[in-house]
């Protein structure tokens, strides 16, 4: 057959064969393959192993991004309570784009656990072969001729040759997919370590100001800031809701009156 | 005969050799194409008249190939180079 599939399997009986011309003796050709196929499963394990360790990473990534998207919220409610509707919306922006990332993050980690997954399959099935190549192997050697022998081994070498062979292709793919996903990680872990991610979160200029002004709100005035946040926690939507417009007479009934509802916070919300 | 579905088994299919030339067929046309949705239709279709017609192979049977198929999920980008350059077995 030509299509596909037939190209397909040339090329996989090529490498099969090579793979078995190796040894001339009967004995010996069992030998070889028998220890080639256990190299096989070591580098199958190791190469679940990697797909494991490329996983451990984005998680990890996973959990700081999580707890940006806590800290930006957190900062765009004490923008919010303080009236700084600017910074707010900065906040919000970052969390945004936090949250983005997180949700690829998410998708990346759970194509690595199918890739995960398949490997361990391909190491069993591979297992179970090379099992049943150690068995038949003993019977050939004792039991047939030499003529005959030739004829058994390549038939059972093949067979294991060939799951060989398609747990090879299976690793390929996940060390392609791994890699993909581990430069894609450098990338995130180079804007981290470049201070970019609590600021990544913080895209374009004058991202430290916001930073600091941030901090002076929480600073100057610490139990305001707490109550504001209760507030912010009580009504968040509506506050965040506000057109910029109306920030400004917001932070000045918030600052005017910390401890009680704000008045003229209150007509806007209800305008 | 005996296909293997490249990441997923062996089966062992009889008299089907026409139905499975027709169906690769399909897919090699797809991929002449550079028709993405059709190559997927037809791959797909290819796999599942296997799965549905043949009898897996027990896994501890030493039996080679008679047709082999790529993994399930090929890409399109994928199925051409099989044809046009290396392949997807690694050396």
């Amino acid at each position: 057959m030509a299509g596909l599939t037939g190209r397909m399997s040339t090329v996989v009986k090529a490498k099969v064969s090579k793979l078995l011309d190796r040894a001339e003796d009967p004995a010996e050709t069992l030998d070889y393959s028998y220890s080639k196929q256990l190299e096989q499963l070591q580098n199958v394990k190791k190469g679940i192993a990697d797909v494991v360790t490329a996983k451990k990473r984005l998680q990890m990534q996973e959990s700081t991004l999580q707890q940006q998207v806590v800290k930006l919220d957190t900062q765009a409610r004490q923008a919010v309570a303080g009236g700084k509707e600017d910074l707010a919306r900065m906040a919000l922006e970052r969390k945004n784009v936090a949250q983005t990332e997180l949700q690829s993050l998410d998708t990346q980690v759970a194509e690595l656990e199918a890739q995960q997954q398949k490997l361990t399959d391909s190491e069993q099935k591979l297992r179970a072969k090379i099992e049943a190549f150690r068995t038949k192997k003993e019977v050939i050697k004792a039991q047939y001729s030499a003529a005959e022998a030739q004829v058994r081994i390549s038939e059972a070498a093949t067979g294991v040759g060939e799951e060989m062979a398609d747990v090879g292709l299976a690793m390929q793919r996940a060390v392609d997919k791994t890699e993909n996903m581990k430069a894609r990680a450098d990338a995130v872990q180079e804007l981290e370590t470049a201070g970019a991610f609590d600021d990544i979160t913080a895209i374009g200029p004058g991202e430290d100001d916001i930073d600091k002004q941030l901090k002076e709100l929480s600073s100057t005035s610490a139990v305001d800031d707490e109550l504001a946040k209760m507030k912010g926690e009580l009504g968040p939507g509506g506050a965040a809701a506000s057109p910029p417009g109306l920030g400004a007479g917001g932070a000045g009934d918030a600052q005017g009156s910390p401890a009680e509802p704000p008045p003229a916070s209150s007509e806007e919300h209800s305008s | 005969m005996i296909v293997r579905v490249s990441g997923e088994g062996q089966y062992r299919l009889d008299h089907t050799n026409g139905e499975l030339h027709q169906l690769d067929n399909a897919v090699v046309s797809a991929v002449e194409a550079g028709d993405e949705g059709g190559f997927r239709s037809a791959y797909d279709a290819l796999l599942a008249f296997v799965r549905s017609s043949g009898e897996p192979l027990a896994e501890d049977e030493l039996t080679g190939s008679d047709l082999i198929l790529p993994p399930p999920d090929l890409s399109l980008e994928e199925a051409a180079r099989e044809f046009h350059g290396e392949g997807l077995i690694p050396d």
